[in-house]
């Protein structure tokens, strides 16, 4: 028992040596040229345009049942027209950032592992190395940038499109009028609000990127051992956004 | 003459399997020597190490009579540009198209300029074979032509030495037939040192100089296949008639 408990702290403190060993060297690859900007790009398409349907839709409903709920809490109160601000500011801090950073990172992080994964039990990182590239500028970094600005761009949209759905719901349901609604929705709405939830979402960017690649990196064993890392690493990813946005949370508190 | 590669006292082992027990194996420039060996055996593993793709336990590594043991990657970078490897599936990068494969190593290595990579791509492939092949993608290409993109892959950067990893299995004969010829002729034509791993015995005589048997992570034969032909080293004999050394009826 006491072993195989210790075997498990092994690996998981090998688990954290590698992705510490993995930020470092692509740090060092990010700070250094040459950058790849058409991979750049390209993974801006993959990792970021392409996710904007599956952010669009959820966002918008998102927003539409924090109206509902929002208006039946509010109701009690008699302050069902303050249904606006409530919606805005829980969209914006709390529930764009997370919830986004989930359903995206959960789609971009397996993809990563998936392909990277593939790449590895198919010898390609190998036939990398042997060729003179180094894995971590190629695969690591392009999609490192890409991510880190482009899930704050689509959280961006989904604070957006959460408040849009909060007006469908008030103005056709709640038959709130659609500019007392706006109006309210930017009332209390401030710089720092924004900014703490677009903040966290850097941090996100970064450990859904990172936790993809090493997964992928360190896969074994074929089909099977592809599936395993791609399942570890949206379960990781996702425990790791919870739990460092309560942290993160009480951090831009504090500023 | 210095060897182009030597290995010497080599040890390599994977959790508590010992494949490599103290190899030492020299590989003379110019020649063509086939490493011979059952599956799961370290042969891969000899090759991996000679360009890096592996760390060795123990032991040393020498290119051209260079230690290249407890290198670091920047310092293997020049090692590779010396040494290619074929991987035993292709290992062909499945998003690129077969130019940009064997195009790879030109631009990552910013050897020559894009009319100059358009030159050699095309001379390649043409070596192979498999000129007009440029757009497809390696998903379209059947075993054999994969192996024959891996081989362009491969020479483009002009290497001094070729590791080819299995570069017959999976392959009907007739195909490896071809495989083996252009090895073959790749070694006349430019002149490269050429390692060859492998379990099949038509290869082992259709392209080697030399033979090295690897058992029991130690080389328990080194001499020509007429050499080999005429061993009396039981498992080397068993090896090559296909014959299994328990005699016990199934």
């Amino acid at each position: 028992m006491v072993g195989l408990r210790m075997a498990r702290l092994r690996l998981g403190l090998e688990y954290l040596g590698g992705i510490t060993l993995l930020t470092g060297r692509a740090a060092r690859a990010l700070l250094t040229p040459p950058w790849e900007w058409d991979l750049i790009l390209y993974q801006m398409n993959v990792l970021g345009v392409q996710s904007l349907s599956i952010v669009l839709i959820a966002s918008t409903f998102i927003g539409m049942v924090l109206a509902i709920q929002g208006a039946y809490a509010l109701e009690a109160f008699g302050a069902k027209l303050y249904v606006g601000e409530a919606v805005t500011i829980s969209m914006v801090r709390e529930l764009a950032p997370v919830l986004i950073s989930l359903m995206v990172g959960g789609r971009v992080g397996a993809g990563i592992t998936a392909e990277i994964g593939s790449m590895n039990v198919t010898e390609q990182i190998d036939a990398m190395r042997a060729m003179g590239a180094d894995p971590v500028r190629k695969l690591v970094v392009p999609r490192f940038i890409a991510f880190f600005f482009m899930l704050p761009t689509l959280v961006l949209i989904a604070d957006a499109m959460g408040v849009i759905g909060g007006w469908i719901i008030s103005y056709f349901q709640l038959r709130i009028a659609g500019r007392f609604y706006v109006i309210h929705a930017f009332r209390l709405l401030t710089f720092h609000d924004i900014f703490s939830g677009l903040g966290k979402t850097f941090v996100f960017a970064a450990f859904i990127v990172l936790i993809g690649c090493f997964n992928g990196m360190k896969t074994e064993g074929g089909a099977d051992g592809v599936g395993r890392s791609t399942t570890g690493t949206v379960v990781v990813s996702s425990i790791v956004i919870l739990i460092s946005n309560f942290f993160l949370t009480k951090l831009f508190l504090v500023f | 003459m210095q060897p182009f590669i030597e290995y010497k006292g080599i040890r390599k082992s994977f959790g508590d399997n010992k494949v490599l027990r103290g190899v030492d194996l020299a590989v003379a420039p110019g020649e063509s020597l086939v490493i011979l060996g059952g599956s799961g055996s370290g042969k891969s593993v000899m090759l991996k190490l000679a360009i890096g793709l592996l760390e060795s336990d123990g032991g040393s590594i020498f290119v051209e009579g260079q230690e290249v043991t407890g290198y670091t990657e920047a310092e293997w970078m020049e090692v590779r540009r010396k040494i290619t490897y074929v991987f035993q599936w292709g290992a062909l990068f499945d998003s690129m198209s077969v130019f940009d494969n064997v195009a790879f190593p030109l631009r990552e290595q910013r050897l020559c300029d894009e009319k100059e990579v358009a030159r050699r791509v095309g001379e390649k492939l043409e070596v192979v074979g498999l000129q007009g092949t440029e757009r497809l993608s390696p998903a379209d290409l059947s075993g054999g032509m994969r192996k024959r993109v891996a081989l362009a892959r491969a020479i483009v950067a002009e290497p001094r030495c070729i590791l080819y990893d299995e570069p017959t299995s999976g392959l009907d004969p007739v195909t490896a037939d071809t495989i083996n010829r252009l090895i073959r002729r790749l070694q006349k034509m430019l002149g490269v040192t050429s390692v060859i791993v492998t379990h099949d015995i038509q290869s082992m005589f259709r392209v080697g100089d030399r033979v090295a048997f690897l058992y029991e992570g130690r080389m328990a034969f080194v001499g020509t296949p007429e050499e080999a032909r005429k061993t009396d080293n039981p498992v080397l004999r068993g090896f090559i008639e296909g014959r299994s050394l328990d005699e016990r009826e199934p």
